[in-house]
C-alpha cells in the first residue's frame, strides 16, 4: 500500500514548523472557512468524515464535541493533549517539533465549534525541545491574529496556552491530564463525571490528541467526502503508523488505515535485520495484546485489530525479532507500568509490582512452574476494576504474552535459568 | 536561605500567567528547580507560601513527578531510556557504559556534582533507538562513540 502524506508532507523541509511556511502552503484557510460555518454544520464534517481519535481509543472526534454544552454558563476547555509516552509511540512528537501549526489551526477550529476561549496544550517534561517550537507557534499566532480577541474580524475570541509537564505517563491519561494543569498529581478522576460535563477547575472540556487535530483543517479544507474515501469503511483516513524494535528502517509512515503488519514491516520497514524472523509485534502502543509472527496479515486498523484481540492504540508498532526473550520483554513492560502506576488503586499498584517481581523472578531462573498461572490470574484481577486503563495497559500485553509463549516460561523454570542468554539485549557499539 | 529578589519576580510573573495560584505549582517547581538544580525543603517550603498553599501538598506534587530533584542533584542530568524498543536495541549496554564511565550507579551524581545518571521511560523516540535526554537535548541513535562525545562534553562544562 503508498504512502499518503496529509500531517506528514512537509516533514523535513526547512522551517516548516514557521508560520510561513504553513501559510504559504494554505495553511489557517480552514479557520477562515471554520469560522464562516455553523458549529453544527463543523461536528456534521467530522462525523461524517468518520475521524477517529488517534489517542489510543479511537473515539469519533464528532461525536465527542457533540457532548458540549456550548451555551454552559461556566467556561467551556479545550486540552490538547501532547504528553505522549505510551512506549512505542513518537508520532505527536514530530507533528509538535516539524509542523505544529495543523494542529494549533485543529485547535481553533474546535474550540469555536465548542465555544471554548480558552485552550491547553499539555506537553510531556522530557520534550523541551517541542516546548520551545510550541511557544514560538503559538506566539506566531497571536500575531497573525488567529488567536487572541476577535479573529479574523468573526468576533470569536480565543487563548491557547502551553503547559509543561514534569514526568509522569499518567498525565496522558485525560482526566489525570486535567490534575496536572491544576497543579496537582496526575491521579486520574473517577467516571462519570465526563469531562465534558466535568472536566478543567470544574468546567465542561474536550481532551484531543495531537494528531487527531492535526487533521481536523485538513478535512475542513477538503471535506468529509475526500477524508472519508481514504482507508477502510469505519477506519477512514490515514494514519501515521510507527515502526521501532527489531526492524532494518523504523520511522513515522503515514499510510491510509488498514495496512497489513506484514506489509508495514517487509515494504517500509524494509524486514527484520540479519535474517532473523519477526516473532512477535506490539501492534499499538505497549497496552496492546502482543500478536505473534502467525498474526501479521492482520490490518493495523482500529476494528480489525479489535477483533483480533488486540488494539490499535497509538499505532506504533514495535517488532520482537526470533533472539528476543518473552519473558524479558513482559518484564520490561511490566516494569514501565509498576513505575508509572499513579497509585490510586490497589489492584494496579500492588498488580504492577507483583506482576514485575514474578517475572524478574522467571527471567532469572528462580521461578516456579506455578508462576505462570499466578501471572495470568493476577492479570485478570486487574482487569476492568480501576479507576483508569493504565492497570488493563499492563495487564492485557503481559497476558497475551503468557499465553502466547508460554513455553518460553516453562523453559525459563525448567532450565533456571533465561535461554536466550544475553542476545535478546540487543547489541550495541 | 530566600529566593532572590530576580527569581521572585520571575516566579510571580509565571504565577500571574496561570488561572489560579495552585496551577502554577508546576511551573514554579521548574523554575526553582532550574536556579537551584533541586528543590530544598527550604525552597518548596517557600513556594507554598508564595502559592498560599501547605508544604505538604507541594513536596507530594515534588515527589510524584519524575523530573524533579527533592535531593541535590549535578548540573547536568543525563535521562537514559530503558523501555523496551530502547531496550530491543541496546539501552541496557548503554546504561553500564554511562555507569562504568562515570563511576556511578543509575540514580547517582557524579562525585565532581557534574552529572547525575538516571533512568527514564520511553522518551517519545523509540524510532531511533537507544536514546538519551541530555538536559534539555535528545540524544538519538547512540554509538558508543558519542556517549563519549557526550560525557566529554558535559565534564568540560
Ligand atoms: C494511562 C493512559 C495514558 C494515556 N496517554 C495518552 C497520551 O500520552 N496521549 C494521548 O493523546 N492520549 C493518551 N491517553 C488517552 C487519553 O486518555 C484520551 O483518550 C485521548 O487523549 C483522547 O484523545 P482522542 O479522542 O483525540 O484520541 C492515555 C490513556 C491512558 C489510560
Ligand atoms: S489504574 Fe493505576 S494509574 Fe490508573 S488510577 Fe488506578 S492506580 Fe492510578
Ligand atoms: S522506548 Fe526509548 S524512546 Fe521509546
Amino acid at each position: 500500500m503508498p504512502e499518503l502524506r496529509i500531517i506528514r508532507n512537509y516533514v523535513g523541509i526547512k522551517d516548516s514548523h514557521t508560520i510561513e511556511s504553513y501559510m504559504s502552503r494554505g495553511g489557517y484557510a480552514a479557520l477562515g472557512k471554520a469560522l464562516k460555518m455553523d458549529p453544527d454544520e463543523i461536528i456534521d464534517e467530522i462525523k461524517r468524515a468518520g475521524l477517529r481519535g488517534r489517542g489510543g481509543a479511537g473515539f469519533p472526534t464528532g461525536v465527542k464535541w457533540s457532548f458540549i454544552q456550548r451555551d454552559s454558563k461556566k467556561p467551556i476547555y479545550l486540552c490538547c493533549n501532547a504528553d505522549e509516552s505510551e512506549p512505542g509511540s513518537f508520532k505527536d512528537r514530530e507533528i509538535l517539533e516539524q509542523d505544529p501549526h495543523q494542529m494549533l489551526e485543529g485547535m481553533m477550529i474546535a474550540c469555536y465549534t465548542i465555544n471554548s476561549h480558552k485552550a491547553y496544550v499539555y506537553i510531556r517534561g522530557e520534550m523541551p525541545y517541542g516546548a520551545s517550537i510550541i511557544e514560538g507557534a503559538i506566539k506566531e499566532a497571536y500575531d497573525k491574529g488567529y488567536l487572541g480577541r476577535n479573529i479574523l474580524n468573526s468576533g470569536f475570541d480565543l487563548d491557547i496556552v502551553l503547559f509543561r509537564g514534569a514526568g509522569a505517563y499518567i498525565c496522558g491519561e485525560e482526566t489525570g491530564l486535567l490534575e496536572s494543569i491544576e497543579g496537582k498529581n496526575g491521579e486520574p478522576r473517577p467516571k462519570p463525571p465526563f469531562p465534558a460535563q466535568i472536566g478543567l477547575f470544574g468546567c465542561p472540556t474536550i481532551i484531543n490528541n495531537v494528531e487527531t487535530l492535526a487533521f481536523v483543517p485538513h478535512i475542513i479544507n477538503k471535506g468529509h467526502q475526500w477524508f472519508s474515501a481514504i482507508g477502510l469503511p469505519k477506519n477512514t483516513g490515514t494514519k501515521i503508523y510507527g515502526l521501532c524494535g527489531d526492524v532494518n528502517k523504523p520511522g513515522l509512515y503515514e499510510i491510509p488505515l488498514g495496512i497489513t503488519a506484514r506489509d508495514l514491516i517487509e515494504e517500509y520497514g524494509g524486514g527484520i535485520p540479519n535474517g532473523r524472523k519477526v516473532k512477535a509485534i506490539s501492534p499499538g502502543g505497549s497496552s496492546a495484546p502482543l500478536l505473534t509472527a502467525d498474526e501479521l496479515d492482520i490490518t493495523l486498523d482500529f476494528d480489525s485489530l479489535a477483533e483480533a484481540g488486540s488494539m490499535l492504540g497509538t499505532a506504533g508498532v514495535t517488532v520482537m525479532d526470533d533472539n528476543a526473550c518473552m519473558v524479558r520483554v513482559a518484564q520490561n513492560l511490566a516494569h514501565f507500568y509498576r513505575d508509572e502506576s499513579c497509585g490510586q488503586c490497589v489492584q494496579c499498584r500492588e498488580g504492577t509490582w507483583w506482576l514485575e517481581k514474578m517475572l524478574t523472578m522467571i527471567e532469572q531462573g528462580r521461578g516456579k512452574m506455578e508462576y505462570i498461572d499466578t501471572l495470568l490470574d493476577a492479570c485478570s484481577q486487574m482487569r476492568g476494576t480501576t479507576i483508569c486503563a493504565l492497570a488493563d495497559g499492563c495487564a492485557m500485553p503481559v497476558e497475551s504474552i503468557v499465553k502466547k509463549f508460554r513455553h518460553e516460561f516453562e523453559e525459563h523454570v525448567r532450565l533456571g535459568k533465561c535461554p536466550f542468554e544475553n542476545k535478546h539485549m540487543g547489541d550495541w557499539s | 536561605m530566600p529566593f532572590s529578589e530576580p527569581l521572585k519576580k520571575r516566579l510571580n510573573t509565571i504565577i500571574s500567567k496561570h488561572e489560579t495560584k495552585r496551577s502554577a505549582l508546576i511551573a514554579v517547581l521548574r523554575e526553582i528547580q532550574d536556579e537551584y538544580q533541586y528543590l530544598s525543603a527550604e525552597s518548596m517550603e517557600e513556594a507554598a507560601n508564595m502559592l498560599e498553599i501547605s508544604p505538604s501538598s507541594v513536596q507530594n506534587v515534588a515527589t510524584f513527578y519524575t523530573m524533579f530533584f527533592t535531593e541535590p542533584a549535578g548540573k547536568h542530568v543525563v535521562w537514559v531510556c530503558r523501555t523496551l524498543s530502547c531496550a530491543l536495541r541496546g539501552a541496557e549496554h548503554v546504561e553500564h557504559y554511562m555507569c562504568d564511565k562515570l563511576g556511578v550507579k543509575t540514580g547517582e551524581t557524579t562525585a565532581d556534582g557534574k552529572i547525575t545518571l538516571m533512568e527514564a521511560e520511553c522518551l517519545a523516540s523509540c524510532g531511533t533507538a537507544p536514546v538519551m535526554l541530555v538536559d534539555d537535548t535528545l540524544e538519538e541513535n547512540l554509538t558508543k562513540e558519542r556517549v563519549d562525545q557526550v560525557i566529554q562534553e558535559l565534564r568540560e562544562d
